[in-house]
């Protein structure tokens, strides 16, 4: 595969992997922020190969994980209304308060599992007497094809199609995982794919202020490696700039058509994070003009559950305070099949994602 | 049939049942069997005998490289092959949804009496249901094969040995991936098709060379090869060891996988079995497999090892290590 193989390439990896051990004197903590990050170092076996002092941290970067409770019930909410809900797939097994989307169906909800919220205006437009939910969950990433749903929607005249929002941005989320008292991440490795849509410029500010270097980072091996090796080369520099490793997907300003298309759509609101809590300014809400997309509103539902009820340590976890194996359920009550935290579900979740790599179980 | 859907009278027993039954189904599997028109078959089985029954519900019901009803044969054929069996005889059972296009149920039957001809079983007797409209997905298959055990097979888990290799007959990951870009709509460069197929000629003739050299058989169905794996790992206390990059998977299957979040290893296969095999006549099953089927991959994926008991391990294509674990539910696409 063009532009993918070469990615992939053993010896180039290990040239970079031998150039962190030759680099690195001291221990390091780098948070890698997007959960397909995460995916990429578990899937390839790359933290069997760092060197002990460079320690991965999995960061806040999985949509699923921080989705909070309160907008799964709601989602549940709208399947018992009747409401045909779309979502995408990792979505689905996330405990809400009583049941998660995929318990809402064994009991008779319509739900549709899907790779793109077009699909769902599809469903819309082919199913008239029904109405159908989106549920736009994610980072800047999807953002701009759920914003593109709605617009789509608005344009053809339908009144049955409507969004459940809950996105969320990240550096709101950098900065409240740096702002915390005992945060103890060294260097960043920026979500590549959230960057190609908004750009690095909003990074900058946040390197020059908590003095942490941020490397915008993509997913395949190599570009895990180099993002690595170049935050490396930073800490042990005493440096923190912002700098892009993805340079073939990347451009400082990012997309500029996305970008209009989430302005249009979207404004920026305070959102709640799953496990950490409400933050200014994380996250999106449709704007006025499109308030009849949205399905909160529309149907009416709430939730003001509780937070953590289950004993999940997801925001200790999220800011890197704690490890999954950290976490007295981990491995035992709390597993992929019967997760009682989001971080369980995803296989970008910094918990699944210990749980299939079970380093400890291998090197013991 | 002068009908051109399925209705429930067809299920009932009554005049509609008997003309779908002589003009559809008797008419197309003619057997001394099946000819005596009963309720079940007296069958001349002698020694031991292998059984195995499977249910398929498959959607979409027409697929590229395959339909439901080759799946149905091959699925319960394959089942046999893989306990060391030589399936000889099948029933074929419908729950058929109400409003079924006759047309794709005649395609069904045919394809069902082709790949009953190609794997040598003869259907010899069956049954039909019909449910109301919204009670079925169109059709679902019941089919149990029977068949007499190979001399030579001692296939069981409890024979697995730290040292024996693990072999797979073909590249993985096509059945899944064929079916998951047909309910998508996705379309690749070169479209992938199942890779559905009959298997108990080729097992069959690696029994005859290697007899109980040959430890464990297994299709990689549902769950794909680290299903059966894990499985592996679990019930022997023995650890499985990957080689990433021994595993053959086609490019444009990678690829789908790979645009659509799923690992090929959990990916169900139709046409893909797994061999534990005494380390010493490994290379030998290879080449005996590559000659079978000059266009399949088979390779080496593995080994059975004691260290890192009951965990399935796989060297990824750099070099490191990950434990592959069972599939828990059904597999999730990412978000991202």
């Amino acid at each position: 595969m063009k532009y993918l193989d070469e990615y992939r390439d053993r010896d180039a990896t290990r040239v970079f992997l031998k150039q962190i051990r030759e680099t690195v004197t001291r221990p390091w903590k780098i948070m890698e922020i997007c959960g397909g990050q995460t995916h990429g170092l578990v899937k390839n076996g790359l933290l069997d190969l760092l060197p002990d002092e460079v320690q991965m941290i999995h960061g806040p970067g999985c949509p699923v994980c921080v989705t909070p409770k309160s907008l799964i019930d709601m989602a549940v909410q709208l399947m018992e209304k009747g409401v045909v809900v779309c979502s995408f797939g990792d979505m689905v097994r996330v405990p809400g308060t009583t049941k998660s989307l995929l318990q809402a169906k064994a009991e008779g909800g319509d739900l549709r599992v899907l790779y793109s919220p077009i699909e769902a205006v599809t469903i819309a437009r082919d199913n008239p007497e029904k109405e159908v939910v989106f549920f736009a969950v994610g980072f800047e990433t999807t953002a701009p094809a759920d914003a593109l749903s709605v617009l789509h929607a608005k344009k053809e005249g339908l009144t049955n199609y409507s969004i459940l929002v809950s996105h969320v941005l990240v550096p709101p989320a950098m900065e409240a995982i740096l702002a915390d008292e005992h945060a103890v991440i060294d260097a960043f490795l920026g979500a590549g794919h959230v960057c190609a849509i908004m750009g690095t410029t909003a990074y900058e500010p946040l390197a020059r202020k908590y003095q942490i270097p941020i490397v915008v980072t993509g997913f395949e091996p190599l570009d895990l490696v180099d993002g690595i090796y170049r935050a490396v080369k930073q800490l042990e520099a005493g440096k923190y700039k912002v700098e892009n490793q993805y340079s073939r997907v990347v451009r400082k300003e990012g997309n500029l058509e996305a970008r209009k298309v989430i302005e249009t759509v979207f404004e920026v609101a305070t959102r709640e994070w799953r496990g950490i809590g409400p933050i200014p300014d994380s996250g999106y809400r449709l704007r006025d003009a499109f308030v009849d997309f949205d399905a909160e509103l529309k149907f009416g539902v709430c939730s003001d559950t509780a937070e953590n009820t289950s004993g999940c340590i997801a925001g200790e976890i999220l800011k890197g305070l704690k490890k999954p194996h950290q976490c007295p359920y981990f491995a035992k009550e709390c597993t992929p099949a019967k997760p009682l935290g989001a971080p369980m579900v995803s296989s970008e979740g910094a918990c699944a994602a210990y749980y299939h790599f079970s380093d400890h179980l291998i090197k013991t | 049939m002068d009908k051109k859907k399925i209705e429930l009278g067809h299920g009932s027993g009554g005049l509609l049942t008997r003309e779908l039954l002589d003009e559809l189904i008797f008419s197309t599997f003619r057997n001394p069997y099946i000819d005596q028109k009963h309720d079940g078959a007296v069958l001349p089985l002698t020694g031991e005998v292998v059984i195995s029954t499977d249910s398929f519900v498959v959607s979409p019901i027409f697929f590229k490289g395959g339909d439901i009803g080759e799946l149905a044969v091959n699925g319960s054929v394959n089942d046999v092959a893989m306990c060391g069996g030589i399936p000889k005889y099948l029933s074929l059972a419908f729950i058929i949804e109400e409003g079924l296009p006759v047309e794709d149920l005649k395609k069904i039957l045919q394809s069902i009496s082709i790949a009953a001809k190609r794997s040598g079983v003869e259907v010899v007797t069956g049954d039909t249901k019909v449910v109301e409209k919204g009670k079925g997905d169109r059709i679902f298959i019941n089919t149990t094969a029977v068949g007499m055990k190979h001399p030579g097979a001692d296939i069981t888990m409890s024979r697995i040995l730290p040292g024996d290799q693990i072999i797979v007959n073909n590249s993985l990951a096509q059945h899944g991936m064929a079916i998951m870009s047909e309910r998508e709509g996705l379309a690749f460069e070169s479209a992938i098709s199942s890779d559905t197929t009959n298997l108990n000629y080729v097992v069959s003739d690696i029994l005859d060379r290697f007899g109980t050299q040959i430890h464990l058989l297994r299709d990689a169905t549902r769950g794909g090869v680290a299903g059966v794996l894990s499985e592996i790992a679990v019930d022997t206390s023995l650890g499985v060891f990957l080689k990433e990059e021994a595993i053959p998977l086609q490019k444009q299957v990678a690829a789908a996988c790979d645009l659509l979040g799923l690992d090929p290893l959990y990916v169900a296969n139709e046409g893909v079995f797994l061999v534990v095999a005494h380390q010493d006549i490994a290379h030998d099953l290879l080449e005996a497999l590559k000659v079978q089927d000059p266009e399949a991959s088979p390779a080496i994926i593995g080994e059975i090892t004691t260290a890192h008991p009951e965990m399935v391990v796989l060297e990824s294509k750099i070099g490191g290590r990950r434990v592959v674990t069972p599939l828990i539910g059904e597999q999730l696409p990412r978000i991202c």
